[in-house]
Order: structure tokens, then sequence, then C-alpha cells
């Protein structure tokens, strides 16, 4: 009923019919094409380093970025950081296999956990589904293997980001997303992540850790 | 909101004298607009991606009836539920009912400046609900008792010392001796409290900086991640958004958002942008186990069809309230309704009525800085004058201005007499003024003359000025041409 008089009066506004093929094609002509504004320069240019631009964006937001070579590196580089950040050892995952391979058994008494967060976590760890360099933005897909709450929950959020997975703009992350998942597939959520939580409601001044994790670290790695 | 949008000069008397308030104010030249030029100048694409965003914007609304069906179907297909409300009314209602059908008693709510515009909170509190603001600058004014007074940072009016005195007030189960002296202190105070309740809730409600037909996917852009929490916990997952936040596509989407965190905040992107499409996957082990979209119209379609239309592809980014010098000086609560500054001034007269907020676009310089930072390249200003010649039409400017217009209007037709007259003027005042070449005070100008002198013109008008310059330069070239 609201429905019928919103889409009627929006239509006589716009002086438009419900037959009108040309603005119907107009419309499939853009759900189609998916029509693209162009790039920033600063990862369009050629030759642009597409991994520094990304680290050094992600950087100036204030997350912490480690690059690491080799996958057995991670549970290393993940213990260094909580150990310096003086957080408990151990942190929960989803079920992504290429996480359930990472081997923290060199780690003394640490703590891996799987599922979607509880409220007492420390620690959440996910999968990058890609990285955006032109904002140093990181694409998570929610799901079994990587659950959405672990990156809002815990006080420390930890995501991997494969290397050949850094791309240069938004649009190509959502282009990839369609090649792997099928045209338009979008999951329950799809977090674009650049930063940890802050806010600036007190006296316009920047506080991290708002309600969000108040420490991000992005690990750019090789493919897992 | 009952609206205060025509009490907007007493409204602004009482902000101009309100110290703490000038004070917070005092911030936002060295704050968001610097932040913002910071930003903009970062990004070489930026002028160009302020056409692009326009046409986008432009595109929707020409399509808009196409783009919310394939939305509809979209949400739909992805086992979402969308509730189409015409009236604010209607989508309380709607909201209400599914909160009561999910058996719900408390509720979390991201930030939403559209379930302000309905009232959102006062009609779910009456059904003897729980709601609670999880939005730092919104919690805080929920617990006093206020509405935003900036449509991107709330409680952008108040000092530190406001918000600890608030929270020793609120949080009485707190040690009383306890540290609140640093802003982080205060935030951490906040995260402890609201944690409890993003983990009891049973609904959450989010507003949405876009709707995406493309894909059904709403989106909110934060960075607290309180909007995360408040949808990813709860059952229930309800958005409410209205009709012209609809964009055809991700592509598109992305454009926009290129341009939003960096007129907002300055930020090259905040910290969150989260996409919703639907409720959980079977799979899928958290999330909420239902989606609804309420779809509000409440006046936007007249809006569409009417000389207004531009003033709907603002995406709420907030920089031309930044940048006003009426907004800088007196705050958002003096425009006295949901939005202020020169989007209120443009949208709150066809949302109230040019009765109750007419007088908002009275409270502009037309200095044109809200149009030059505007993302959207909406013309506030020029709207803003139409506002005011719909109020002069309806006859509802206050009956001294119309005479002082009528007045003005009657010489000025007969452009000689006026000339005449006003050079007779010129010279009166100069001599009026003697030797001080200002007054202290005047006749119906005593507004102007308690704050600051009136200098007194000099003696000549600007057309008897412009008359002698041209004829000094003609003789110039006269006198350079002959040989
Ligand atoms: S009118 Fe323009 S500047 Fe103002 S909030 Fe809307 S988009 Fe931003």
């Amino acid at each position: 009923m609201s429905r019928a008089s919103i889409l009627g009066k929006v239509r006589s506004a716009l002086n438009a019919t419900t037959d009108d093929t040309e603005r119907q094609a107009t419309v499939a002509a853009r759900l189609r094409d998916l029509p693209r504004v162009t790039p920033p320069q600063r990862v369009a240019a050629p030759n642009t380093d597409l991994v520094a631009c990304f680290v050094g964006e992600l950087e100036r937001q204030l997350a912490t970025v480690k690059e690491v070579g080799d996958p057995s590196e991670i549970p290393p580089a993940i213990a260094e950081y909580l150990r310096a950040q003086n957080q408990p050892l151990g942190l929960r995952h989803g079920s992504d296999p290429r996480l359930a391979d990472l081997d923290f058994s060199a780690v003394p008494n640490f703590e891996v956990k799987t599922g979607p967060a509880l409220p007492d976590d420390s620690c959440g760890l996910s999968y990058a589904f890609a990285g955006v360099a032109e904002t140093g933005t990181m694409a998570l897909l929610s799901g079994p293997e990587n659950p959405v709450t672990l990156g809002f929950l815990p006080d420390t959020h930890i995501i991997i980001v494969p290397r050949d997975r850094i791309l240069a703009t938004y649009e190509d992350a959502f282009s990839l997303l369609s090649k792997e998942k099928g045209a338009g597939a979008m999951p329950r959520t799809l977090n674009l992540i650049s930063g940890p939580s802050r806010t600036a409601d007190i006296g316009g001044r920047i506080v991290i850790g708002a309600h969000g994790p108040r420490r991000l670290l992005a690990l750019v790695t090789a493919q897992l | 909101m009952q609206p205060t949008s025509h009490d907007f000069k007493s409204n602004a008397r009482t902000a101009l004298a309100d110290h703490q308030l000038q004070q917070a104010l005092s911030g936002l030249p060295t704050g968001l607009v610097a932040q913002r030029a910071a930003a903009r100048d970062r990004l070489p694409e930026f002028e160009a991606l302020r056409d692009y965003g326009r046409d986008i914007r432009n595109h929707c609304l020409d399509h808009l009836d196409l783009y919310l069906e394939r939305y509809e179907a979209q949400v739909t297909a992805a086992g979402g539920h969308v509730h189409w409300a015409e009236t604010a009314e209607d989508a309380c209602t709607a909201i209400l009912k599914i909160c009561e059908s999910a058996g719900a008693k408390m509720v979390t709510k991201g930030k939403s400046m559209v379930s302000e515009e309905i009232g959102l909170n006062a009609h779910l509190q009456a059904a003897g609900l729980e709601v609670v603001e999880t939005d730092l600058g919104e919690y805080i004014l929920q617990i006093r008792d206020e509405t935003p007074s900036h449509i991107i940072a709330p409680a952008i009016h108040l000092v530190q010392d406001q918000v600890e005195n608030d929270f020793r007030r609120q949080h009485q189960q707190l040690p009383k001796d306890r540290r609140l002296e640093e802003p982080a202190e205060l935030v951490d105070e906040a995260r402890q409290i609201l944690r409890q309740k993003f983990l009891s809730a049973d609904v959450g409600i989010t507003g949405a900086n876009f709707l995406i037909a493309e894909t059904g996917s709403s989106i909110i852009v934060t960075n607290e991640g309180n909007g995360d929490l408040t949808q990813s916990l709860p059952k229930l997952h309800i958005v409410i958004a209205a009709i012209d936040k609809v964009v055809p596509t991700l592509n598109d989407a992305s454009a926009l958002l290129r341009l939003l965190a960096r007129s907002a905040t300055g930020q090259e992107f905040t910290s969150y942008t989260t996409f919703s499409t639907g409720p959980r996957r079977a799979d899928d082990p958290d999330g909420p186990e239902a989606y609804h979209v309420i779809l509000l119209d409440n006046g936007r379609s007249e809006l569409l069809g009417s000389e207004f239309r531009e003033v709907l592809r603002c995406i709420r980014c907030g920089a031309c309230m930044n940048h006003c010098p009426v907004y800088n000086a007196v705050g958002g609560h003096a425009y006295g309704w949901v939005y202020p500054g020169p989007i209120g001034a443009a949208l709150n007269p066809a949302l109230i009525g040019v009765k109750e907020a007419g007088a908002l676009a009275n409270a502009s310089t037309f200095c044109g800085r809200c149009e030059s930072v505007c993302p959207m390249r909406i013309p506030l200003p020029k709207l803003m004058r139409r506002w005011r010649e719909i109020e002069f039409e309806n006859g509802d400017t206050p009956l001294l201005t119309r005479w002082a217009l009528r007045g003005w209007a009657s010489v000025a037709l007969w452009p000689s007499a006026y000339h005449r007259l006003s050079s007779l003027m010129v010279r009166a005042l100069r001599l009026g003024a003697g030797k001080r070449g200002a007054f202290t005070w005047l006749p119906l100008a005593s507004g102007w003359t308690a704050g600051r002198d009136l200098p007194a013109p000099q003696g000549r008008t600007f057309q008897q000025l412009w008359a002698e310059r041209q004829k000094a330069a003609t003789k110039k070239t006269d006198a350079t041409e002959t040989p």
C-alpha cells in the first residue's frame, strides 16, 4: 500500500510511467556495465608500488603494519606483537583453512581458539579477502571462515593480507569478489577496515579504541 | 522533536552568550575544516570526483523508482524484508511492530539522523523498550537528554568538562574518586558501560549512508565500530533509511565514498565501512537472524518533483555546516530542528514547512562557502534564496522587513531618483558622523552598533566613484592613443 503510493509519487514527480522502456534500458545498462570513475593517480600511475602505497596509507591511519616473508613467520610475528603490547598470548580465528594451518606450537603457552568471538576474547585473527592500496583498506567477508565479530569484540584485531591480493581500488576489490563468488554475490557482511576503532566525540580529540579494537595489526604476507 | 526553528533569532542570541558553546565551537576552523582541506590537497582528483559524484546522484534521482524497485528485489532475494513508510509515524509503527513481534526488550542504536527525524527513540520508549544510543557522541546526548547539534559530530557543542560531569552523574555505580581527566578515560568508561548493552540487546538499529540497488546492500560508515557491534550481535538488524539513499552500484558507491570521509572528517577513509546484505547465511556462526529495512519517504517524493530536488543529492557529510560562518557562531541547536547549518536551511522548510523553518534561510550571509565545499555541488545559497522568496510570497516575512523592503523597492525602481537620494544620504551621513568618521549609535541599527561602530561613508556613492574612474580611464586611453 505504502509501497505503491511512494513509488507512484516518485514517478509522478519524475513525470515517468511504469512502461517507460528508455529509462528501464538506461538503468539496466548501468547495472550491467558497472561504470567506474577514473582511479586516483596515487594507485593508477604506471609502475605504482601498490604494497608500499597500502602500507603507507594504513600506517597513516594509526594501524601497525608488518611485512612477513613466509607464512611460517606469522605465528612468531603475532606473538612478538602481542608481547610488545602487553597482551595475553592467544587468539581466536574462524574455520579458514589457511588460518588453521598456522602453527603456534613453537610459542610457549599460546592459546588458539576457533569460532565466533566471545566477550572475553582478547584477540581476533582474520584473513582478508583483498587489500585496497588507495587508502590502506582491507576487505573482509563474514562467514564461518572469518566470523564478523572477531573484528569488533576483542581488544586486538589482527588481519592477514596476502601481498598479491593488494589491489589498486575499491572497484578492483568488488570485481574480484564478483569473479570469485559469482556476479553481485555478497556475504552477509563485507567489512572495509582502514584502521583501529577511534572517536573524536569528546572535545574533538582523537582517541583510539572507542567500541571496537584498540589496536589493529596488518600482516602483509606471501599467499598462504 | 518539537521544532524551534521559528525562534532562530532568540536561539542564536542565547547561543552567542553561551561561553562553553563558544569554546566548543572555536575548534572547528583548525579541526574539521583544516582536515578537509588537507585531505582534498592529498587527492588531486578531488574536484573531478565532485562532478562525477554529482552526476551519479542526479542519475539516481532521475531513475529513483527503478533503483528502489531493484534494491527491494535484491534485499528480498538475500532473505531480508523491506518495509515502505510514507511518514515518520508509519516508520515508527513498523519498527515497533518488528521489535514487538520478536519479543524485544532492549534496542541498541547506531548513529542515524533519520531516526532523529522520525523521533524513533521516544516512540519505542513509550512502548516500554529500553533504547541505547551507542555512538559515543549520541550516548552523551542521550544521558543529557539533548539532540545532536551536528550531523556527523553530534556532541560538538560540548566541552570535555561537561561530559565528565554527565558521566559522574549518570554512572553512580562506579567509584566516586576515579580519574576522568583525559578524553581516553572518558571513552574507556563509556566503552565498559556500553559493552554490556551490546551484549544484551535484542535488536540493533542502524541508519544507512547508502543503499545499493545492484546488490541490495546497506552501507554504514563509522569510526568507532559501534555500528558493527549494534548490527552483528543482536538477533535482529533493522535499517532505517530515506528513499533518496539508494545508489545504483558498488562502483558508484565507491566514487561517493571517496568524497564522504574526506569532506566530513578529512580522513582518507573511515576505520569502518560496512556493507550488510540480508540476514546471516545458513552456515554463518554470527550476525543477525533477521534483517529489515525501512524505506522512508517523509516528504522526499514531493521534494523530488519540486524546484528543490537538488538537496536530495546530499550525502550528509557536514562540510557545509563546518564551513558556515553562521553555524560557527551559533552551533547547531539554534537551528531548532534535526538538520542544522546550510543543508538544514535548504531542507528543513520542505520537511517541516516554511512557516516553521523559513527563518533558517535568513540565517545566512550568502558568502557561498557551503556551496564551494559541498561534495555534491548543491547550490545551497540559491535554494536558501528561493525559500526567502517563498516566505515573502506567503507573507511570512516579518512586517518590519516587508515594509523596509517595500520602501527600498519603491525608490530602487526609479534609478535616477535612487542615485540622487543615496548621494544625499551619503553626504548627510558623512556630515553626521563628524570627526570620528563613525557612528556609535544609529536609529534602527542598535543591534549592529551595540557591538561595534558603524564606519560612515566617505562622501561619494559607488556610482559616483565608478563614473569618475571610467572618465579618468577614457582620458588615459585617449592620451595614449593620440600620437
Ligand atoms: S549539503 Fe553538501 S556539504 Fe552539506 S551535508 Fe549535504 S553533501 Fe555535505
